[in-house]
Formats: structure tokens, C-alpha cells, sequence
């Protein structure tokens, strides 16, 4: 059954560890427990053991304990940070980055740093060092962790209001430190421990045994968990046999009410537990239409922690709340749901009944957990959705009551005719017309009104207000009935409709946006747009950042011209880096009045996109956020493709080139060598007829074959640098090789003696013959030009168990101090070498055709000091032995 | 005693038509230019030229497709090329050009390559002369190869290698054409194995055999022997 086949999302996990610094947390029930102390001991092991560790920060409280322990550490110095009219001492961040330590010593994880720190909390300094590959050592107290806050709470009474995501300590290896509860009292008696404000006005309470056993609990239970989790990542990412559960999917439902909060809390819990991906869904109802500000900031509020927290947060429009859930169950194939415990009154659910109830029925294979919310906000009332029809229009009342009296003179005609029965029906219309056409008070006014002219005109006693039968009160009651309900089913049709056409216009907005930007060719053209488009669609000022030269540069704005303060700018370079959004409204750098989103995909950002208010306000609503988040990645699409085309296009224009490097490289060998062959041809037919001209037919022949060299130098070069070299390798001796050099070199080496070692037993080497044989040719010619007059030149080979080396050695000037490596540049020649009359290619083109063949070339001076050493290197790789005679 | 040897110069440049025209008349050939593919098939037919100077840039149609007509009209290839060109070497070697001279070419050097070509079209005619070079000599009817008189052993491979490039003197011949009348076929990619004959050869041939003056190598191409006329 089981196919032990890893899991691809554990082993991802194991690898995005190893790549990434390691987090130990030394997590402990209470403060006063010893934590910062246990790191400090931890931490000196390692040191000990040769690990670079450095204190990034740690708060002793003055305890001499910890103090002492300190002492052995290097402390990177803290950045002060000022703070209305305080200095706050931050951990420096960027120094320990410049510093780069192996391991990092960082106390009190969920400390939130001063305003204008680069992050708001400590742990997303601690994150970035990770993610610089350095190990960090950190202290936590469990109430500090977010999804147990709300139950440390509960029982402490003490609201902790520093809290840090769970995810950060996800992947974290966790040191409990843990001490007796009694023994902690004991301490805090002797004042042995440090109590932080929060916890000075509860004193007494929390530190009851009671309460810090259990903390104690949930420290334990913690650390089990995370031990428990990292253990089934391990099993997934070896597929270690065993059976695993089919993956849980979870979706809790958030909606406005005062609970939506404990809810996410609650859902992240039981996500951890389960190990399982959840989403947040909020379902649009046309109740929606009807939320105060508060609520609505509620709702934002929610969805933004179930983000914060890990959730994928989704909003979707239904007509119901049961309608929607249900569906977006079945579509994320939920296996979990999470419903908060309506308070609806009794009657409301009589009438409806209740949804949980529903849900269990109808989704069998869901498991539904029901969860009772907290009270603070049960005081709202049913409210009918409020349009914003008031009291109605004059015009609605006018043809309603119209309507009334036309059916009471049409009545009082049929009455006339002695028929009463069911006169009261016709009443039904005018109240109906109110009710569905001009909303509920209308149609009130209007049943209210019919009622007393069908009791005055119709009801025996007629002309009077008096009603006798009791059958006649169940019609004036059932014209009222008919009002309310007929103008709640019209206007919720009504909002129905309203909330679909705003669907309809943002899908319609993102579907011109997507086609306004198709047609676009070129970036700067689709920067722009994207600016005007999307800042006119959110109405905010915008602007688009792209990569060039010099760093991250303003590529388009709107309104245009828009320029980044130092601050703003510092945040769309966070973002694009880090490829997280930054500013106001995210997690860093929040002091900027933009909020910056990279856009691109998840291994490249493009671009970065920021976005604020004229007034500096939040930049982007919260229900704005998934319509942003959809333009933006419309907008990445595009910049994606336009890049590609650029590329494309570039491409396209480098092959251009290339076409035309090639038409110039045949025609220059032509038009060039063809008029030279002649030259050279026909001066060597020339017999002098005095020692004068024969000095002059000498050199003219020796500057038509300087000429020859170079134009065939420049070929070669030429040929380098477009990548058109054709290598054909085999084996060559290089005796023979040096010896087909010197050879083909002939008078070139002004009769130098050439001193050839290379013994009899050396490997083959593996390389392109005709390439091989311009390389000597050139490197045994340069040691002719530049060697001393009279001195000779020695070719010899040496082989190590590193491969084999060829030196090429004249004896003469040597080369001169740090121009080992220009030397072989193109045109690059030795200061004041012009008299030798070089092309300042011959060692370019050794250095092209040696590196094309995969060797590697250098220069030195001779280790006897006596003149300059050239050297080709063959790895082992490119030896061919000799067979056995 | 050159006056009956026709050369044909096939260059699309006159200038270099000129210019071998000059050098070979001095060297007393009968000489014949032609500056396309058209007119060098017409001079085949009506010169009968003994030895083509072929430059393979031609305008109207690719040297190396008149190789093989050349061949045919029963006169010897000496290709013209640019000096890199290793590849065109080789695979106008294999079309049956009898030898290259790159460009810019030396006078003496093509008149050395058309004594070659047209020493080993006598040869082949008259049968296999003993060559020679300072005091080695090699006598391919007595399958004798001697230095200074001694008789000098080779092995087998070593004497079918020397042979082979014996037969036409002074002409390069191609790696692939070595490998396949000594080794045989399947052994054509078999280049050390001609490294290391041709490295056991100068040892008992060369005077200096990091200076080998008789066996020659072509980088890339071939090998030639290298005799005295």
C-alpha cells in the first residue's frame, strides 16, 4: 500500500532549513526561569567548540549570574534609536550582517522594537539573520506565543500584548527550561527575578502555583508539539513507512461579529495540531451592505490576523451565509470547518433555523467544529439592511396612497353593488406596490393607511374607526404582515443585486485592466499605465520601481514625477529583496507613508509597486486588498511578458550583430589578405640591385608580414570574442606540436635558440590541434619580441599530480609588478614595449583559444628572476597517456 | 625540361593570378588562368593542364565540388586556402586534392608542392624510387629503411606508416587516410595512435627528433614526409 515515496512539501522544508540559518528557542512557562541564562551556557559551548558567536542582545535585569556569563561573549554594539525625546537601544541588525557571525545570541524573541526600527518586532530581525544563513539562540515565554494568547489570558488575567506568530518558531529547535513552581516563587520572593510592567500589576495573581503550573503545561505541551511535528516532517521527507492520514484542510468561517478574532486563534490551533493548510473565508451576504464601521474594521481586522497567522484568506459572494460556506467547502475539499456559535435569538433561528445545524446535515464528510463566541459583542441586535432609503421618496408615498384611494372609490363602487366579500384583498395591492417598489416604511405608511380606509369605508360600522368582528382585525393585520415582508424579500433582492453589480464592475474593471495591458510593447509605456490604471482604480497615488544599473530606480508615478523620500525608498528596496511587501500597512518599515508590493513571480521580482494617499492615509483598504492583489498579478503577468519579448527582441538583435561581425570578418579576410598574399608574393620576387634597396626590400617585407600577423590576429580575436570558435579535439604530443610551432615561426624568431625539455614520457595532451599551434606560435613569438637581444628561449613541460604545465620562458625585463593578469587583455601591452612593434593581441588570443579548450593560462616572472614565464596549464582531465610499448 | 607542364591558376582575384603567373612562368611552366568554376572546366577540357592552383573562394560555384571533376580530367589538386581553415584542408584531402599551400602563400613553397605533385604522378608511372633524406634512405620495392647505411628496424605499423606517406613524397597526407591503409577501417579516430608511431619514428630517424626535419606534421590535417628532390 505504502510507497514510501518522500513527500515533496517535507523535503522542501528540510531544504529551505539547510539553506537558512538554524532558530533554537529556549522557551520557558514564566519569566525568572532561567532562560537567558541557559542560552548564555548553550551559547559558550559552542563557542567553546570554535563556533563564531557574538551576543546580539541579551537583558541581563542586573542579575550577576547572567552578567557573569556575559562577560566571555562579543557584544555587538546596539543602535540607539531616539524615540519622543528617549534614546531606545535597539539590536543593530545591519552590523551583525556586516559581521556575520556563525551563531548569534538574541534574548526576549517577542520584544517589539522602537518606532522606526526596521521591523515592529524583534522576531522579524531574527528572521532576516536566519535568512542570511546565520544561527540564532533566542529566549521566549509561552505566553508571548499568538494562537495561546487569548487561553493565557483566560486564566491569568493578564493580556500579553508583545505576541509572536507561531510560524517562527515552527521550525525551531525548542529548549524547555523548566523549573518547579514552587521553586520559582521561592526566587521571586528573593527578588531573583525580573518582573516586566505588565506583570508587576497582576503580581499576585500570576505568579500563583495554580498559574504557572499551567503555563508550565503549555510550555511542555508546546515543545512536545514542536518535537512531534519536526519528527512527521522527518518521516515524510524519508518516507519512513507508515501510514499517513490523507492531509486535513481546514476552513474556519469569519464574519463580523465581536468573536471573529478567538475564532482565527482558535483555527490556527487546531491548523497546528493537525498540520494542516487553512483557509479563512469570510461569505458575502447582502447583509454585508448593512455593517456599521466597526464592524466592518472588525471583519478586516480578523482577516488580516488569519493572514498574519498563516491563513490563506478568501471573500466570497453568496447569497447566503450556509450557500456560500457550503460551497467554498466542497471547492477547497475542507475536511475541517470552523463556525463560530450564532447568537442569533431563538426566533431568528426558529425561523431559519440553524446554520450549523444545516451545514452538519448537509456535508457529511465535513467535520464541523461549533465555537461558542465571547459576549462582547451580542448586543447587536437583528437589523434590517439599512439602503440608505430613509423615510423614502414623496414620489413613492404619492402613488402608493393614490393607488389606496383609487382601490377604495373602485370598493366603494363594487359595494355599491352589495358585494363585500374579500373587498379587502384589493388593498393588497397598493401595500405590495410600497412595500417592493419604495422600500419598508413606505410600505408601513401605506398598509397603516389602507387599513383605516378599508375599517372606516368597508367594515360595518361603516364611516367609523370602530371594528366589531375580529375577522376584520386578522386583514389589517395581514396587510401589515404583507408590507414587511414584501419590502424585506424586495430590498434583499434589491442588495442582492446592488452586491452583484459591484462584483460584477471590479471583475469588469480587472478585465479592462487585463486588456488595457495586453496591447502594450514596451516597459516604460506598461509602467506608466499600471501607474495611471491602478492609481485611478484605488484612487491613490502610485508608483512603479524597476531594477536597473545603479539599484532600484522610480521607472513610472502617478500623479507623474512623484519622487520617494530616503524612508519610502528604503521599503521598495525591502520589498523587492525580500520579495514581501513593505510600509505602511505591512510588517516592515511601517514609519513610510507607502506601502510597496513586489511584483513578479515567486523567484524573481520585476518590480516593485507602491501605493499611498494623498492625506497619508492607509493606502489600501482592507477590502480593497484582494482587488490590488489581482491587478498586481495581472501586472506581473505583463511585465513578464513584455520582458520576455525585450529578450526576445534582444536576442534577435545580438544574432543581428552576429551576422554582421561575420559578414565583416569573411570580407576583411578577403579584401585584406588577397591584396597581402600579393604584396608579400611579389616582394619576395624582387631582387635588390644595391645594399640600399636590399635594406629597404627587407623591411617593407617585414612590415607586409607584421601587417599579415596582425590582420590574421585580429581575425582570431574577433573570431574569441564571438563565441565562433570550432574545436575539434584530439590527442597531440607536444613535442611534436612545439617542434610544428617553431617550424611554422621560422624567421619570426630573429634567430633566436629555442631550448626545448619536454620528456619523452609525458601524456598526450587532449586539445584542438590548429587552436594548440596558435597558442605556442604566439606565446613563443612574444617571448621572441620581449627577450633581451642574443638570449634564447626555453620550452619546457612539468607534470604534478595537478595535471601538466607548459612553460613558455624567455630571458629579458620580466614582467612588471600587477600586470600579471592585464597582460593578457586585448591591446593590453607592457608600458613603454612600443619599440617591439606588437599587435597587443598575441596573448588575448592564447588567453581565448587556451580558455576555449578549457585550459587555463597565466604569467609570471621566472623563478630564477631572469626574464618572464608564461604558463599553460592542462587539468588531468585533458591527458591522454601513452599506451604501453 | 618544365616546358611541356601546364598549370592552371584558379583564383578569382587577378592579382594573384598575375602573381603566380609571374612566378611560375619564371620557373618555366606554361601557365593558364581562369577566374571562375565555368572557366576552369572549360580549361580542362581545352589546356589539359597537368597540375590545378585551386583557390576554393570561388564566386559561382564551391571549390570543393571541382575537386572531384578535376580528378577526373586526370590533373593534381594543390588547394589555395586561407591558413585556418583545417577543416576545408582536411575535406578537400578526402575530395582527392593532392595538396594545400595557405595564404599568403610563398613563392618557393608552391613550386615545392607542384614538384611534389608532379613527382608522385611520374612515380606512379615509372614505380617506386628510392628516396632519400640526409642519410636516410628509403626503398619502398625493397621495403628498406636505412640510416647511415644501417638497415633501421621499424615495426610494422611504423614501416606501413612511412610507406604510405613514401608513396607520395612531400604531400601531406590526411590522419584519416593514415589510419585507414595501416590500422584499418574502424581505426580512423585512432589519432595517438599515429602520435605515438610518428613519435618512435623521429627516435630512429630525426637527427633531433624535437626538430624532426623529415617526417612533418600538419596540425590538425596530416603528416608528410619530407624528401630531398
Amino acid at each position: 500500500m505504502n510507497d514510501a515515496r518522500p513527500d515533496p512539501d517535507a523535503l522542501l522544508r528540510a531544504a529551505a532549513r539547510e539553506a537558512k540559518g538554524r532558530l533554537k528557542v529556549f522557551l520557558g512557562a514564566a519569566p525568572g526561569v532561567g532562560k537567558t541564562y541557559e542560552m548564555l551556557s548553550d551559547g559558550a559551548a559552542r563557542r567553546d567548540a570554535g563556533v563564531d558567536v557574538v551576543v546580539g542582545v541579551v537583558e541581563t535585569h542586573g542579575r550577576r549570574e547572567t552578567e557573569a556569563k556575559v562577560d566571555g561573549f562579543e557584544i555587538m554594539p546596539r543602535k540607539p534609536i531616539a524615540y519622543q525625546g528617549h534614546t531606545l537601544a535597539e539590536m543593530d541588525i545591519d552590523a551583525i550582517l556586516a559581521r556575520r557571525p556563525q551563531l548569534v545570541l538574541v534574548d526576549e524573541l517577542a520584544h517589539t522594537n522602537a518606532p522606526g526600527s526596521r521591523h515592529d518586532k524583534r522576531y522579524q530581525d531574527v528572521e532576516e539573520l536566519l535568512a542570511a544563513g546565520i544561527d540564532v539562540y533566542s529566549t521566549l515565554n509561552i505566553q508571548h506565543l499568538e494562537s495561546l494568547n487569548d487561553l493565557v489570558a483566560s486564566f491569568t488575567k493578564v493580556r500579553v500584548r508583545e505576541t509572536l506568530p507561531d510560524r517562527v518558531i515552527e521550525n525551531a529547535e525548542i529548549e524547555i527550561v523548566d523549573i518547579p513552581p514552587d521553586e520559582l516563587i521561592e526566587r521571586l520572593r528573593e527578588g531573583k527575578v525580573y518582573v516586566p510592567d505588565e506583570a508587576a500589576r497582576a503580581l499576585g495573581h500570576f505568579f500563583s502555583k495554580s498559574n504557572l503550573s499551567a503555563l508550565r503545561e503549555l510550555a511542555l505541551r508546546r515543545a512536545a508539539q514542536a518535537v512531534d511535528a519536526q519528527m512527521l516532517d522527518y518521516v515524510r521527507a524519508n518516507a519512513v513507512g507508515g501510514t499517513f492520514a490523507v492531509n486535513d484542510r481546514l476552513v474556519v468561517a469569519i464574519s463580523e461579529q465581536a468573536g471573529a478574532i478567538e475564532l482565527v486563534r482558535a483555527a490556527k490551533r487546531l491548523a497546528d495540531a493537525l498540520r494542516a493548510p487553512w483557509t479563512a473565508v469570510h461569505v458575502e451576504t447582502p447583509r454585508d451592505a448593512g455593517f456599521t464601521s466597526a464592524e466592518s474594521a472588525r471583519l478586516a481586522e480578523a482577516m488580516r490576523l488569519a493572514s498574519q497567522l498563516g491563513a490563506q484568506i478568501e471573500t466570497i459572494p453568496a447569497e447566503s451565509a450556509l450557500a456560500g460556506l457550503r460551497q467554498f467547502a466542497a471547492e477547497a475539499r475542507a475536511t475541517q470547518l470552523i463556525v463560530g456559535k450564532s447568537r442569533r435569538s431563538r426566533w431568528f433561528e426558529l425561523r431559519h433555523g440553524s446554520i450549523v445545524d444545516r451545514l452538519v446535515r448537509d456535508a457529511p464528510g465535513l467535520a464541523v467544529h461549533v465555537l461558542p463566541l465571547s459576549e462582547a459583542g451580542a448586543a447587536r441586535k437583528m437589523r434590517l439592511p439599512d439602503l440608505g432609503e430613509g423615510w423614502g421618496s414623496w414620489q413613492g408615498y404619492a402613488v402608493s396612497l393614490g393607488l389606496g384611494a383609487a382601490i377604495t372609490v373602485l370598493g366603494r363602487m363594487i359595494f355599491a353593488q352589495g358585494s363585500i366579500t374579500n373587498i379587502g384583498l384589493l388593498f393588497l395591492l397598493p401595500v405590495m406596490l410600497a412595500a417592493t417598489r419604495y422600500g419598508l416604511r413606505t410600505g408601513i405608511v401605506t398598509s397603516l393607511a389602507c387599513s383605516l380606509a378599508y375599517n372606516f369605508f368597508f367594515i360595518p360600522p361603516l364611516n367609523t374607526f370602530t371594528i366589531q368582528d375580529p375577522q376584520n382585525i386578522i386583514t389589517v393585520l395581514v396587510l401589515l404582515g404583507v408590507a414587511i415582508v414584501g419590502s424585506q424579500l424586495a430590498s434583499r433582492v434589491r442588495a442582492q443585486a446592488l452586491l452583484a453589480q459591484a462584483s460584477a464592475a471590479q471583475n469588469r474593471s480587472l478585465a479592462g485592466f487585463a486588456r488595457r495591458l495586453t496591447g502594450i510593447a514596451s516597459t516604460d509605456e506598461l509602467a506608466q499605465v499600471l501607474c495611471d490604471e491602478i492609481g485611478q482604480r484605488l484612487a491613490g497615488n502610485t508608483v512603479l520601481l524597476m531594477p536597473d544599473a545603479a539599484g532600484l530606480a522610480v521607472r513610472a508615478a502617478a500623479p507623474p514625477g512623484g519622487r520617494l523620500a530616503m524612508l519610502d525608498d528604503a521599503a521598495a528596496r525591502w520589498a523587492f529583496d525580500n520579495n514581501k511587501p513593505a510600509g505602511q500597512g505591512s510588517d516592515t518599515l511601517t514609519a513610510s507613508e507607502w506601502l510597496f508590493y513586489p511584483i513578479g513571480t515567486t523567484s524573481r521580482v520585476l518590480a516593485v509597486f507602491g501605493l499611498s494617499r494623498p492625506d497619508a492615509g492607509a493606502p489600501v483598504r482592507a477590502d480593497q486588498l484582494p482587488f490590488l492583489l489581482s491587478l498586481l498579478d495581472q501586472a506581473g503577468l505583463a511585465l513578464e511578458r513584455i520582458a520576455l519579448a525585450e529578450e526576445m527582441a534582444d536576442l534577435a538583435h545580438v544574432r543581428e550583430r552576429d551576422r554582421l561581425r561575420h559578414a565583416l570578418l569573411s570580407s576583411v579576410s578577403h579584401d585584406l589578405r588577397t591584396p597581402l598574399t600579393t604584396i608579400l608574393g611579389s616582394l619576395a620576387q624582387i631582387r635588390a640591385m644595391s645594399p640600399e634597396q636590399e635594406d629597404q626590400l627587407a623591411e617593407t617585407r617585414a612590415e607586409a608580414e607584421r601587417l599579415h600577423r596582425f590582420v590574421a590576429n585580429l581575425l582570431d580575436m574577433v573570431r574569441i570574442e564571438a563565441g565562433a570558435l570550432h574545436r575539434k579535439i584530439e590527442p597531440v604530443d607536444l613535442a611534436e606540436a612545439v617542434a610544428s610551432a617553431l617550424h611554422d615561426l621560422g624567421t619570426a624568431l630573429h634567430g633566436r635558440l629555442v631550448n626545448v625539455e619536454i620528456a619523452a614520457d609525458l601524456p598526450f595532451v587532449l586539445v584542438d590541434p590548429q587552436l594548440f599551434h596558435h597558442c605556442l606560435i604566439n606565446l613563443i613569438e612574444n617571448a621572441a619580441k620581449y627577450g633581451d637581444p642574443g638570449t634564447g628561449i626555453t620550452v619546457r613541460a612539468h607534470r604534478d599530480p595537478q595535471g601538466l604545465t607548459l612553460f613558455v620562458e624567455d630571458e629579458g625585463p620580466g614582467i612588471p609588478a600587477g600586470q600579471a593578469q592585464r597582460i593578457f587583455e586585448t591591446f593590453a601591452r607592457i608600458e613603454g614595449s612600443d619599440r617591439k612593434g606588437g599587435t597587443g593581441l598575441g596573448l588575448a588570443i592564447v588567453k581565448g583559444f587556451a580558455e576555449a579548450m578549457g585550459l587555463g593560462v597565466s604569467a609570471s616572472d621566472r623563478a630564477d628572476g631572469r626574464g618572464a614565464s608564461f604558463a599553460i596549464r592542462f587539468p588531468p582531465g585533458q591527458l591522454k597517456e601513452l599506451p604501453p610499448e | 625540361m618544365n616546358s611541356a607542364v601546364t598549370i592552371l591558376v584558379v583564383d578569382d582575384e587577378p592579382a594573384i593570378r598575375r602573381l603566380l603567373h609571374a612566378s611560375l612562368a619564371r620557373a618555366a611552366y606554361r601557365v593558364v588562368e581562369a577566374g571562375s568554376a565555368r572557366e576552369t572546366l572549360a580549361a580542362l577540357q581545352i589546356d589539359k593542364p597537368e597540375v590545378v592552383l585551386l583557390d576554393l573562394g570561388l564566386r559561382d560555384r564551391d571549390g570543393l565540388e571541382l575537386i572531384p571533376l578535376i580528378k577526373v580530367a586526370g590533373a593534381a589538386v594543390i588547394v589555395v586556402s586561407a591558413r585556418d581553415a583545417t577543416d576545408e584542408k582536411v575535406a578537400a584531402l578526402d575530395l582527392g586534392a593532392d595538396d594545400f599551400v595557405a595564404k599568403p602563400f610563398d613563392s618557393e613553397e608552391v613550386l615545392a608542392r607542384i614538384r611534389a605533385a608532379l613527382r608522385h604522378r611520374l612515380a606512379s608511372a615509372t614505380g617506386a624510387p628510392v628516396l632519400r633524406h640526409g642519410d636516410v634512405e628509403i626503398d619502398l620495392a625493397a621495403r628498406r629503411v636505412s640510416r647511415g647505411g644501417e638497415d633501421v628496424r621499424l615495426t610494422p605499423k611504423e614501416y606501413g606508416f612511412v610507406a604510405e606517406l613514401a608513396k607520395s613524397p612531400g604531400r601531406v597526407v590526411t590522419h584519416t587516410q593514415l589510419l585507414r591503409t595501416v590500422w584499418g577501417a574502424g581505426h580512423e579516430n585512432d589519432v595517438e595512435y599515429l602520435r605515438v608511431a610518428a613519435r618512435a619514428i623521429r627516435r630512429k630517424l630525426e637527427q633531433d627528433p624535437s626538430r624532426p626535419t623529415l617526417l612533418r606534421n600538419e596540425p590538425g590535417v596530416g603528416y608528410r614526409l619530407q624528401v630531398e628532390a
